[in-house]
């Protein structure tokens, strides 16, 4: 290994790079047509909010790349050469590599919408999306957030922010149905709706109209079911269904792609010494329960670091370990460990608890057969990631879990916990043996838990 | 919730208008009392300035019969009056054979000054009152309440940085000129604010029964500052109960402990005490003088004497062991309580880079050298003082007077508030204050207090380094699932509630572990660590 070229400046690029040097002096140069330093890539919504400038977002100093001996090169890679080893930048200069890491993310979907490459029509990924969104959103009316997705709610708060009215269109009967199960869905929609979002439910995109300058005028609807349709005017369309690879610069250069690149489970592509990581990766073998594309902040870090290991001599196959995420929807946090499906599989139970308020949920989904905890959901309240992971590691049975639920807590000093009431429902479903809830929050608890399993 | 209903919002966004106009017609009176009117002593005047005691029985013949030429005469500024009585003044003490000290002179000159005022302030000084403090503390809150019927409760950072005046623009600069100029006015210029200080004097009539001096007007804006902040602290953060104690406990104590008793205990003739303020924030506590003072007091100030020391070397740093230096930091002490109030919407300006971390330790560090050595010297000056050779003879005086002016004036107030729209709410805090150092080292190696990182859900955002008034790089360890245990930290928690993923929380635990290289979550069988 003599020269490292990492394509990609996002989280998972830059944690292999840092990864590689924590190990080895082997010279590493990352290549981003996207921008000169790495920053958060999450942090976008921020920006245009004005809770954080753009520097904010950065989560190391600009020192600090020269520091750690890592070469910054701002270009875009518009060929690899699997055979001479070496990529190709658009103006024709070459970087050679002995190892080459492709992370380089995704773009944003567009399913061929008539209009849809109207002024005044985008998606939100990149550093130039966030940008090309300040212009079209000056001064505007109303704009119109398209696709029920996580983006979909950050761009609505992002022009909510700006006393932009919304209306946002989502397929599904309930936002994001198929992937939370009613109750969390349904709380989504209230918070979006509370903040004043008009959120259209079962409503598509039929087309985009434009005016005669090419700028976008007004999005046509029809009912996912009703097929009615309706006009909304707006002066800007935000389209926020999902991302794909982004992986159109490698065709022919002989790496085998599907949707993504293709890589096995040591996140190796067809191509000797060249390794993918990110949001641009699909995985040829996935784990049981997980899919081959997950475009996250936490997977992309955990490629990244797996593929450092590899390089530098400790081979380590990808493991992404309990599933857990986490987001925030308006002023509602969500976060989830282990598996949390929509629907029910055979043979799992749920325990679910929500504040009279609708604004607070705890759900435990457990295994009926031997009451094993598989799965932790919270809604506007926050729980410890170790303790969760124990106990699904550890398939701790439920009633053990309720009764020591309190150490789970993660919830600032003072705030009221809920974990009682969760066991009092648990002792009302299940009458005999009552639960006494032992454990409060705090630190003490749960490194005793920890330590005793 | 109505929030998204035009009719529900038209009430409120009224009231917030007209509250936004209250204030700012209150700051204009406030601003205006201070440079309308002139100065004239009169004989009435001089006769009033004769009965108020503020003119030592000893010079009070020699001072008068010096002002008597400038009766009748009127002054438009502050400048060319103050100047005549300086001359007044240098003429008497050389009557007196030199007795008139520099201290002195300058009381007179405060007091003389602030009788001869003939600005708004002094006619009407209770409808002036109504009309800047009253008014614009009104209007604040008018401003700041109606939020609670216009936005549901949550982090509500919009617009921070497009702000001019949270963003170092052209308001933040001028309030920030404003603020420094007020500080230098009260510090080193007192007599030429004497028509603010008159403002305050229903007030002070009121608790005292007599007129404002500064330090009564100081003590009761900063007061007025921090109640009428706290209840924007309190609409902001109405969704956290941490916020919502944390606010009502540094109001409590500004009120109460640094404002109300002091005050009373100083009306009644006793040793006007801040009982939660600890050595060496307190750094005159060891000052021979307020030593004297003290056991001249009976029981009280033998009291008030062990009651310091104990605080300062006993109560405060052990605290911090169980809860770490946010108990008074952010809790108690009353820079943190402006900080935390006034201050809240500048926190995001404090510089983050590793170079600033490296200038506070440098700073804050040194500055708790020279409490320490200046108090040794004081104290060491205090009990040779009898023997008729007091170990540092006349050197101790200098020494306390340059740190009254450098540390005490300059840093605490000109800079540690001044720069507020500048450099951010803590400035003081983070590189100045040597009870800051002193828990700041509790907490590093010898406290149960650290942030926790929830595992791996950080996404390195950067939203809780942004928001940390004390500059720490709150990313850098969240991002590495390390717990945050760092000298600096006031606890005053917003990077935990400024958080999206819900990753930090401050806590008090066992000390094994506090300091962890990386996180306890061990993601998956490959053991991938997130350093």
């Amino acid at each position: 290994m003599s020269q490292v070229v990492i394509i990609g400046n996002g989280i998972a690029g830059i944690t292999a790079a840092r990864h590689i040097r924590k190990r080895s002096d082997v010279p590493i140069t990352v290549v981003s047509a996207e921008s000169d330093h790495f920053f958060s890539r999450t942090a976008l919504m921020y920006i245009y909010m004005g809770h954080m400038t753009y520097d904010n977002t950065k989560p190391y100093e600009d020192w600090f790349w020269d520091k750690n001996r890592i070469s910054l090169v701002r270009g875009y890679v518009d060929q690899v050469d699997t055979e001479a080893k070496k990529v190709r930048l658009a103006g024709g200069r070459h970087l050679p590599y002995s190892s080459l890491i492709i992370a380089s993310g995704s773009k944003s979907n567009k399913f061929g919408w008539p209009g849809q490459d109207l002024d005044g029509v985008q998606g939100l990924y990149s550093l130039q999306d966030l940008e090309q969104m300040e212009k079209s959103t000056a001064g505007i009316e109303r704009a119109v957030v398209v696709g029920g997705g996580l983006i979909g709610v950050e761009m609505s708060e992002m022009l909510h922010s700006r006393g932009i009215p919304v209306t946002f269109l989502v397929r599904e009967t309930s936002w994001m149905n198929f992937a939370y199960p009613p109750e969390e869905s349904a709380m989504i929609n209230r918070e979006i709706r509370a903040h004043g979002i008009d959120l259209r439910l079962g409503t598509e995109i039929e087309r985009i109209e434009g005016d005669e300058r090419g700028s976008a005028r007004a999005v046509v609807t029809k009912g996912s079911e009703t097929q009615a349709s309706e006009t909304l005017p707006c002066d800007f369309v935000g389209l926020t269904v999902g991302v794909s690879p982004n992986i159109d610069f490698l065709r022919g250069s002989g790496i085998e792609l599907d949707r993504g690149v293709l890589v096995d489970d040591h996140l190796r592509t067809s191509a000797p010494d060249v390794y993918a990581a990110g949001d641009c990766v699909q995985l040829r073998n996935p784990k049981p329960g997980r899919r081959p594309i997950e475009p996250l902040w936490y997977t992309g870090r955990m490629m990244g670091e797996t593929i450092a290991r590899t390089l530098c001599g400790e081979e380590t196959a990808y493991d992404p370990g309990i599933w857990f995420n986490s987001a925030k929807f308006f002023d509602l946090e969500w976060q989830v460990y282990g598996q949390v499906p929509a629907k029910l599989g055979d043979g799992e139970k749920t325990l679910y608890w929500e504040h009279p308020d609708g604004g607070r949920a705890i759900r435990i989904v457990y295994r009926a057969e031997d009451l094993a905890v598989t799965g932790f959901q919270l809604m506007g309240i926050r729980y410890r990631h170790e303790l969760c992971q124990r106990w699904i590691a550890d398939g701790c049975p439920l009633p053990e879990v309720l009764e020591n639920l309190g150490a789970a807590n993660f919830d600032p000093e003072l705030y009221r916990q809920y974990e009682g009431e969760l066991v009092a429902l648990y002792n009302r479903q299940h009458p005999g043996a009552p639960l006494r809830l032992r454990r409060r929050r705090g630190l003490k608890g749960m490194l005793e838990l920890l330590r005793a399993s | 919730m109505a929030a998204h209903d035009p009719s529900s919002r038209r009430l409120p966004t009224v009231l917030r208008s007209l509250g936004f106009a209250a204030f700012v017609i209150g700051l204009v009176v406030f601003l205006a009392a201070l440079v309308l009117g002139g100065y004239q002593l009169t004989p009435e005047g001089l006769s009033a300035l004769e009965a108020s005691g503020k003119i030592s029985p000893d010079h009070r013949d020699a001072v008068l019969a010096q002002l008597e030429p400038l009766e009748g005469q009127w002054f438009r500024s502050p400048g060319g009056f103050i100047e005549a009585v300086d001359a007044a003044l240098g003429a008497a003490n050389s009557d007196l054979g030199g007795s008139l000290g520099d201290y002195q002179q300058g009381e007179y000159r405060f007091w003389i000054t602030r009788e001869a005022s003939r600005g708004p302030a002094a006619g009407r000084t209770t409808l002036l009152f109504l009309l800047s403090f009253v008014l614009a503390a009104l209007g604040a809150v008018a401003y700041f309440l109606p939020r609670l019927w216009l936005e549901p409760p949550g982090i509500k950072n919009h617009g921070v940085w497009f702000s001019s005046v949270r963003s170092r623009g052209a308001w933040g600069i001028a309030l920030g000129v404003l603020l420094i100029g007020f500080y230098i006015g009260l510090y080193f210029f007192p007599a030429y604010i004497v028509n603010w200080i008159r403002l305050a004097d229903p007030a002070s009539r009121w608790l005292t029964g007599g007129p404002a001096d500064r330090w009564f007007f100081y003590g009761f804006l900063y007061t007025l500052a921090i109640l009428v902040m706290a209840v924007r602290m309190a609409v902001n953060y109405r969704h956290n109960r941490y916020q919502l104690v944390r606010t009502a406990s540094v109001t409590f104590f500004q009120l109460g402990f640094a404002f109300l008793i002091p005050t009373i205990l100083g009306a009644l003739g006793k040793p006007a005490y801040d009982f939660k303020n600890a050595w060496p924030l307190d750094y005159h506590f060891f000052f021979d003088w307020h030593l004297k003072e003290l056991m001249a007091s009976g029981a009280l100030g033998w009291f008030i004497l062990f009651w310091g020391i104990g605080l300062s070397v006993l109560v405060v740093p052990l605290m911090a062991v169980f809860f770490g230096k946010r108990w008074y930091c952010s809790w108690v002490c009353g820079c943190g309580g402006l900080a935390e109030t006034l201050g809240d919407p500048f926190r995001h300006l404090s510089d983050k880079r590793l170079k600033a971390w490296r200038v506070e330790r440098f700073l804050i560090h040194g500055v708790l050298v020279a409490a320490v050595v200046m108090t040794a010297i004081v104290l060491a000056n205090f009990f040779t003082a009898g023997s008729g050779h007091p170990l540092f003879g006349g050197i101790t005086w200098k020494i306390q007077k340059w740190y009254g002016f450098l540390i005490g004036s300059i840093f605490a107030g000109v800079v540690g508030t001044g720069f507020y729209p500048l450099m951010g709410n803590r400035m003081w805090c983070r590189m100045g204050c040597p009870l800051a150092a002193i828990l700041g080292i509790v907490q590093r190696f010898q406290s149960r207090f650290r942030i926790t990182t929830n595992g791996g859900q950080c996404i390195s955002c950067g939203n809780c380094s942004t928001y940390c008034e004390m500059g720490i790089d709150v990313r850098w360890y969240a991002q590495r699932g390390q717990n945050v245990v760092r000298s600096s930290c006031v606890g005053c928690g917003i990077c935990a509630a400024v958080c999206p993923r819900g990753v930090l929380r401050l806590e008090n635990g066992p000390t094994e572990g506090r300091i962890n290289e990386v996180s306890l979550v061990q993601i998956g069988r490959g053991r991938i660590d997130l350093a």
